[in-house]
């Protein structure tokens, strides 16, 4: 998570700052964006946490809500997300910024319906424990019942989907597997 | 196949469910040949660790034959003989890289994780039975069960051991043996271990073998207290003696240099604090009963250790932490790193050190199983282990 610059008292990332102590320009820009973010740690080198990242096409394996990416160019990504009682919203998203084996940051583009953004960062955790993993997603509600869809897409706590989608990563990577109880017909789909 | 199902507080059942399957690269697939029940199944008798669900198959203590292994297990084979550890654990991340397999960050699954999160701060791995807190996996009372993450757990064990003397390598014998290592046991060492059901009685094993000096068992069952007096136990009847006063006189007044909890969340006993428990967890305002771990910390004597594998899931109210404090104990817990004494354990069962069968009182078949809790729970001083034979 990127620390905080203008908060001198404070290192403490910005997504678990108490809501009256929250920079305005924390999200897309606007007063609105919710916020919601996550640290872990992963035993494995950040470059391979990056390159895995980097392959868009690689989310819908670890990310529960997203049901497709379709890589369309190095920059722009189409992105379909399974929409409560059925059906599908879909909209494009750019990266933004890339720095290899450090960073990788994306908005929705221009026009879509859905203002979203997602930024991950990859550090070196402690010597002999691999990497730390921050996600930052933040998104703009809007009014009306779209507002409402995307409230639900993006769940009630929208902290707690970001928590368990990398959980399933941090599976994926340490381990080549998503853990589950479930039987085999019903199992998530890692592969 | 036919599994051990739970349905509420006093209702298992035997019921035909579909047979498991392999899910993962790494799972296996074991036929069942023994399995026991455990105290910790009667928690869940009881109903008083939370999160189960009607139809959930029971049971963490369990052996048997590979019949089928996913394409990334290089470990097993099919006709492989395993023991299967209760706990969980992926061998890659950072708890599994030092051997804390019980707080192994990936066998619980992303979904059920949440809810050790919130009550315990970080999410516990997962483990086989143990409702969904733990993961919701299916337990091993069945015919059949599926093992995620078989090439970490199961220890293979030669053919010439039969199921009985291996079978608690899954559980409790580990268990025993972690709760004596958690008291740092030293020459001229006083340990006292609180219950004699079958983890006490390994705590008593394991301390004698690692060099106590003396091990006083507490109980009030004479038939259990004889059996921790067969493994060269001293003991005490807490019904007949005031506990604390009897282990400060016979520790020449300077109490028990370490202490083992052995009993957990649903200690028994006619105290005034137990009462005020039961009390407190009946209006839900607390949910442990820690009469047995109250006694423990007062009774250890300035500066000792205080083990406590028995097992908490909830608050507790009373908490003697002055006591804690002010002399200096240190506390040392856990479920179990199951995973992390296998081979050593082993091989004390093979050269004949222990004795890990005398305290089988029934063996069952499994359609009987909910004939073996009911004595498991009910005629406690008779019934000191139940073990399941499913085929
Ligand atoms: N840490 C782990 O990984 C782990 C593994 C297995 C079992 N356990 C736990 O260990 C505990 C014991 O398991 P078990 O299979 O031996 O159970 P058990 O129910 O057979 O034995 C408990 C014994 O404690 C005695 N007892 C009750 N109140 C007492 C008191 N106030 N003072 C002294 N003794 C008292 C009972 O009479 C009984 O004999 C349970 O809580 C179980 O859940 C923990
Ligand atoms: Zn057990
Ligand atoms: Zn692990």
């Amino acid at each position: 998570m990127a620390r905080s610059t203008d908060m001198a008292e404070s290192d403490a990332p910005v997504s678990t700052l108490k809501s009256g102590s929250r920079p305005k320009d924390a999200g897309l820009g606007t007063e609105h964006a919710r916020v919601t973010g996550r640290t872990v740690t992963i035993n494995r080198p950040r470059e391979t946490l990056y390159a895995f990242w980097r392959d868009f096409a690689n989310l819908p394996r670890f990310m529960e809500n997203v049901a497709d990416v379709a890589v369309l160019d190095p920059a722009r990504s189409h992105w379909k997300v399974a929409a409560p009682g059925g059906g599908s919203v879909e909209w494009d998203a750019v990266i933004v910024a890339d720095e290899p084996g450090r960073l990788i940051a994306w908005e929705s583009a221009e026009g879509a319906d859905i203002r979203h953004s997602g930024r991950i960062e990859f550090r070196d955790a402690p010597p002999g424990r691999g990497s730390e993993v921050s996600a930052t997603i933040a998104y703009d509600p809007p009014g009306g019942a779209l507002g409402a869809l995307v409230a639900k897409l993006f769940q009630r706590e929208p902290h707690i989907q970001a928590r368990r989608d990398l959980r399933r990563f941090k599976q994926l990577m340490e381990t080549g597997e998503i853990s589950t109880a479930e039987p085999p017909e019903a199992a998530p789909r890692a592969a | 196949m036919r599994a051990l199902t739970w349905h509420g507080k006093h209702d298992v059942r035997v019921e035909t469910v579909p047979d498991p399957g392999i899910v993962n690269p790494r799972d296996a697939i074991v036929r069942i040949t023994s399995t026991a029940i455990c105290g910790s199944d009667l928690h869940l008798y009881d109903n008083v660790i939370p999160t189960l669900r009607a139809g959930d198959i029971l049971g963490h203590e369990f052996m048997g034959e590979v019949v089928e292994v996913g394409r990334g297990n290089d470990r097993l084979k099919v006709g492989d003989r395993v023991v299967v550890p209760f706990v969980i654990a992926c061998g890659k991340c950072f708890f599994c890289e030092h051997q804390q397999y019980s707080a192994c960050d990936n066998s619980n699954p992303a979904d059920k994780a949440d809810m050790s999160e919130e009550l315990y701060g970080y999410p516990m791995s997962g483990l086989f039975g143990y409702s969904h807190l733990t993961g919701g996996y299916a337990g091993g009372q069945a015919e059949y069960v599926r093992v995620p993450y078989a090439d970490v757990g199961p220890i293979v064990v030669p053919d010439g051991l039969e199921d009985d003397k291996v079978l608690f390598l899954s559980d409790i014998f580990p268990t025993g043996w972690m709760a004596a290592e958690n008291c740092a046991i030293e020459p001229g060492d006083t340990v006292a271990v609180w219950g004699c059901g079958p983890v006490g009685l390994f705590a008593v094993q394991s301390a004698l073998l690692m060099g106590a000096h003396r091990v006083i068992a507490i109980d009030h069952y004479p038939r259990r207290l004889e059996l921790a007096r067969g493994l060269g136990a001293e003991v005490v009847n807490y019904e007949e003696a005031d506990v604390h006063e009897a282990l400060v006189e016979m520790t020449g007044g300077i109490g028990p240099d370490a202490c083992i909890d052995a009993v957990g969340l649903e200690s028994h006993g006619f105290a005034l604090d137990n009462v005020y428990d039961h009390a407190k967890t009946t209006m839900m305002m607390a949910t442990d009963r820690i009469h047995a771990l109250r006694q423990v910390i007062l009774a250890c004597r300035k500066g000792g250790r205080v083990s406590v594998p028995g097992v908490y899931g909830g608050f507790a109210d009373k908490f003697p932490v002055g006591a804690l404090m002010e002399k200096g104990l240190s506390l040392r817990t856990g479920q179990t790193h199951v995973q992390k004494y296998l081979p050593q354990l082993l091989e004390l069962i093979r050269e004949g050190k222990v004795d890990t069968t005398f305290l089988i009182s029934h063996r069952l078949p499994l359609e009987d199983a909910p004939n073996g809790y009911r004595m498991f729970k009910e005629q406690q001083n008779e019934c000191t282990k139940v073990v399941l034979k499913p085929h």
